[in-house]
């Protein structure tokens, strides 16, 4: 078949995502007709019709490159993980979903049983008096019906199967995407397990005036209007900037609103969001331990969501504690199960 | 053997004073619970975030933060900033589920080996009462995701038999 078509073989693939990251390739506007052009696009359910059968069939590493976007929920987007990984060449964790969780990722504040119950009783328009749950097998005349397994914990594509890069971004810049899959072809790559972007911060990119950098109180962004020239974090503003990988260009300071970190942490980062508590600690104004405290609880009310809004999946701690493990006492008991 | 409950406890202290009071406790024989495995810093304001959250994931039931007293600093007043980073950390660690008492900032100067053991025992037992934390539980796969895994293979080749 390839002798027929020697056009580079391309899967664009989703799992718990929002569909941004499809958007920011077709936003290379006509130029996605050169990408037709460029590749075969053997698989892609958002735009051309294919089915998983299809690519079941295919031997394996048949598919030169997939960009795989989304977290993984389920286990049906683990079972397709799996099969892109098989069928793929090259793996790419397309987004900062399949790279670190990003918003989905923060679903591990909480657990399935509060999900199902926000989403299938307490919401103002659900309509369920009989208290209805998807089930996971249904019993029918024909057969037991399948849907697939909600799991506890929402899981990064890398921790789900190997991945040979990264491509950060909620969601990555168009421009970004044909230079990454552009260079896995010409063979002109950082060694497999890189993050393909800039290694350096926001705040290198961003041309506001920086100073040193003290501040008395966190601000929210409806509680000030910054002016276009100083550094958003010392205006009182939480930029994330100063722990966010650049690439972006700083598009949010340049309009006037703080990074809020979806390029996710730089080169070497283990943990993005304690690289914000060390940068964002360093700049309070204080060194009263109340005053401190007072400052940290009345600025930052959401800790994780604003220092792990994209990497909570991916971060050291992955989740929030289960409540099942009370106070560490049923930890165990959890474990041996 | 008993079976008591003895917790990991990860201890970060700052080589010019807090390490130097375990180095005095020890050198005077001062007695303390042998739970806390001490690794040293230049200062306490090198104790990054990542060290704590990492300390927890890898299966720390407490973590001790131990620097030169506020003003003392050796580097002038970065215990100060370790000050402001314990407390955003514990904010965190809080909202993640992780009791504030796992955590715990002392400050103690090079002299202060007696009060240093006191603190660590203080800790321990403290930590104690709050029983295991075993994070990684946390993170356990679903019971029947590899059955789930496998009947989506089933379903799909029984798909296959009804086409055309």
């Amino acid at each position: 078949m390839s002798e027929n078509n020697p056009k580079p073989k391309l899967a664009i693939y989703w799992a718990a995502s929002c569909g941004g990251c499809e958007i920011s390739i077709l936003a290379v506007n006509e130029k996605i007709l050169d990408v037709a052009a460029a590749f075969d696009i053997v698989f892609w359910p958002c735009a051309t019709d294919g089915k998983v059968h299809d690519v079941e069939k295919m031997p394996d590493g048949y598919i030169d490159v997939c960009l795989f976007n989304g977290s993984i929920r389920t286990s049906e987007q683990e079972y397709m993980a799996q099969l892109m990984r098989r069928k793929s060449k090259v793996l790419v964790a397309f987004g900062s979903c399949a790279s670190e969780g990003c918003i989905p990722g923060l679903a591990n504040m909480n657990t399935r049983e509060e999900i199902f119950d926000t989403v299938y009783r307490d919401t103002p328009s659900t309509e369920n008096p009989q208290g209805l749950r998807p089930q996971h097998k249904t019993e029918m005349p024909e057969g037991t019906l399948h849907l697939p397994l909600f799991y506890d914990t929402v899981r990064t594509l890398g921790q789900t199967v190997n991945v040979d890069y990264y491509l950060p971004g909620c969601p990555p810049e168009a421009d970004k995407i044909w230079d990454a899959v552009g260079a896995i072809l010409a063979g002109k790559l950082p060694p497999p397990g890189s993050v393909i972007g800039a290694n350096t911060t926001v705040c290198d990119e961003c041309k506001r005036t920086k100073t040193e950098k003290k501040i008395k109180a966190f601000k929210r962004t409806w509680e000030v209007i910054p002016d276009a020239e100083t550094c958003l974090l010392e205006q009182g503003l939480i930029c994330c900037g100063i722990a966010t990988r650049a690439g972006c260009g700083a598009l949010c300071p340049v309009v006037n609103s703080p990074c809020i970190g979806c390029h996710g942490g730089n080169e070497g980062v283990q943990d993005y969001g304690s690289r914000l508590m060390t940068a964002l600690s360093s700049v309070i104004d204080s060194n009263d331990p109340d005053e401190i405290d007072a400052i940290i609880a009345k600025g930052i009310p959401d800790p994780v969501g604003q220092l792990y809004r994209f990497t909570l999946a991916a971060s050291l701690l992955r989740r929030k504690k289960l409540p099942a493990q009370g106070n560490g006492a049923a930890a165990a008991a959890t474990k041996a199960s | 053997m008993t079976d008591q409950f003895e917790p990991k406890i990860v201890g970060f202290m700052c080589n010019w004073c807090s390490y130097r009071a375990a180095d005095l406790a020890g050198t005077a024989r001062i007695k303390y619970s042998p739970n806390v495995r001490i690794i040293r810093v230049m200062c306490s304001g090198r104790v990054d975030p990542t060290f704590v959250m990492k300390s927890f994931a890898l299966g720390a039931d407490g973590v001790m933060m131990a620097g030169c007293h506020p003003g003392e600093c050796h580097y002038i007043e970065q215990n100060y900033k370790a000050m402001r980073r314990f407390s955003m950390i514990q904010h965190t660690l809080t909202a993640l589920g992780i009791e504030p008492q796992r955590f715990r900032l002392v400050w103690a100067s090079a002299a202060e080996g007696q009060q240093l053991a006191e603190a660590v025992d203080q800790f321990i037992e403290d930590v104690r009462k709050l029983g295991p934390l075993n994070w990684r539980a946390n993170w356990a796969e679903h019971d029947d995701r590899l059955a789930a895994l496998a009947e989506i293979v089933h379903e799909h080749q029984e798909a296959l038999e009804v086409l055309p």
